[in-house]
């Protein structure tokens, strides 16, 4: 019997382990290839020069158009999925009755079951066709349109953990707001709100995190030219279709233009890196502050 | 002395629940007025008629009639945020908001519309005093309120509801959460109050209720068992079950 618990135990261990080991190793090629490539390309070039050219015959390594697309289209898609997620998540929390939030919440969390390859297709061939109405000068590859879809997968994201933080506030507290007289409205915008105030920048920074690192629709609607622009309306490329492009193309290995993906892979994961801790954080300090 | 506060007939259903039934009692003003009986007897559910807590619990019914100062306050015409103005509550749990304790407050004058900061000032620093926390908190108004001890967030809770100018108090087991002497400064507060509010309060604890109460009533499976003088009540009711409630015999 004992011997049993001693093999269970430890192979709960191994298993955790691996996970470790996992994204150590993930990291640790991240860094090797990455330090690999700025042994070639210098790290002033790759943050500052303004074009990006890493497969032509005239190279350039800067990664500044990629990060532009990449910061376009997540403030597109950040500009869809905040301010309608939380309002979603006002309603839900404290004015929805039981029943009805309680049909809605997973209905709405049927959109992030939608395949991202979906989502790039709707975007390329029906929201795209749409805003052309409405902008006539915007090309067929944009900005825009991944922005707005983007938007729409991550906005059960942002509606769901917000709902669930003003969720979280107790009820006493409302009741001692409502009980000085306080409207509902009040209410919510000056104690529920501000109490949860921590776990909703957690589900903005979850959405950045996500519209950062998402590739596929973007990768279909936005275009393969990387432009150092805001211009929405104007084909682009963000860093994860770079990566995809290169890595799909016949690019030999073990050469500076392979390493690039790593360099711009790692440039990703220390941003995402970050907002996960910030995140992580404040996590910590709204459980606390309840 | 005139009625504050009359009861007629109140039945409270919550769906089929018959949660308190035909009650009915007149209350003074300037008086506290004790609330006990066992868990799930209609006790809060009789407190929280007075600033129509209970309307917010979804399928809850009230039927009869309740009047304060003369006025019938479930009148469809009634606003219900003005009547609450009037009727403050302080819960079994301390609850301030995760804000400062002075905005803690300021929150009621501030949701009512008062924006003059003197005034604010003036009526932060009088809710305080009259809650006897301000030689406490005088110097870390812009401290957060989580930072205070149970017994003083109740007091400051008790500040909170004060400053909007009720004329009632209502007090849900107010120092149930609390060590004996944060009860007993409740206590004391709860006597100094009386001058210039009408105080009910629920309450399980018996001492409590004998020493704070002028009036006690006694309730029983949603209905009001006894209700007399204190004194009278706790030393000579009429009632077999009252009796054994306050003797400890059950509850």
């Amino acid at each position: 019997m004992k011997k049993k618990e001693i093999i269970v135990e430890k192979f709960l261990l191994v298993c955790t382990l691996i996970t470790v080991f996992t994204s150590a190793a993930i990291i640790g090629i991240l860094l090797y290839q990455t330090v690999y490539f700025f042994s070639e390309v210098s790290v002033w070039e790759f943050f500052t020069n303004t074009k990006w050219t890493p497969l032509y015959y005239v190279k350039n390594y800067g990664v500044l158009p990629l990060l532009a697309g990449t910061f376009l289209t997540t403030v597109i898609s950040l500009l869809v999925s905040v301010p309608l997620g939380l309002t979603i998540a006002i309603y839900l929390s404290e004015y929805a009755p039981k029943r009805f939030r309680e049909m809605v919440k997973p209905s709405l969390e049927i959109l992030s079951a939608i395949p991202t390859i979906v989502y790039g297709f709707f975007a390329l061939t029906f929201v795209t066709p749409l805003l052309q109405n409405i902008f006539p000068q915007m090309a067929g590859f944009n900005a825009l349109s991944p922005g707005i879809v983007m938007g729409i997968m991550i906005l059960p994201l942002v509606s769901s953990l917000s709902e669930d933080a003003l969720h979280a506030v107790p009820r006493s507290l409302r009741e001692a707001s409502l009980a000085m007289g306080a409207t509902r409205f009040q209410t919510s915008f000056r104690v529920v709100i501000p109490a949860a105030f921590s776990g909703i920048a957690v589900s903005v920074i979850l959405a950045i995190s996500r519209a950062v690192g998402e590739t596929m629709i973007v990768a279909i609607a936005a275009g393969q030219q990387p432009q150092f622009t805001l211009n929405p309306f104007v084909p682009i490329k963000t860093a994860t279709t770079y990566i995809v492009e290169v890595f799909s193309g016949d690019i030999e290995h073990d050469t500076v233009e392979y390493r690039t993906i790593f360099a711009v892979g790692m440039t990703l994961f220390v941003f995402t890196f970050i907002l996960n801790n910030i995140s992580y954080f404040l996590k910590k300090r709204f459980q606390t502050n309840l | 002395m005139s009625q504050k506060i009359e009861v007629k007939n109140a039945n409270v259903y919550y769906g089929m629940e018959h949660a308190l039934i035909n009650v009915s009692m007149n209350i003074k003003a300037n008086t506290v007025t004790a609330l006990i009986g066992p868990s799930g007897c209609g006790k809060s559910t009789f407190l929280r008629l007075f600033n129509r807590m209970n309307d917010l619990i979804e399928n809850c019914r009230v039927e009869g009639q309740i009047l304060v100062d003369g006025q019938d306050i479930y009148n469809p015409k009634v606003n219900v945020n003005e009547l609450r103005k009037s009727i403050g509550m302080v819960f079994q749990k301390p609850n301030p908001f995760p804000k400062s304790i002075y905005e803690n407050v300021a929150y009621g004058l501030k949701v009512n519309g008062i924006k003059d900061k003197r005034l604010i000032e003036e009526k932060v620093e009088q809710s305080l005093k009259q809650a006897a926390l301000w030689d406490e908190v005088k110097d870390k108004l812009k401290k957060s309120a989580l930072a205070l001890s149970g017994g003083q967030q109740q007091r400051l809770c008790i500040a909170r509801a004060l400053a909007v100018s009720p004329s009632v108090l209502l007090m849900d087991e107010p120092a149930s959460a609390l060590d004996p002497i944060s009860t007993m400064k409740i206590e004391e507060l709860i006597f100094n109050l009386k001058s210039s509010y009408t105080i009910l309060i629920v309450t399980h604890n018996m001492q409590q209720a004998t020493r704070t109460s002028d009036k006690t009533a006694f309730f029983y499976m949603g209905e009001l068992v006894e209700y007399d003088d204190t004194r009278t009540l706790f030393t000579n009711p009429k009632f077999e079950r009252t009796q054994n409630y306050i003797t400890g015999r059950f509850g």
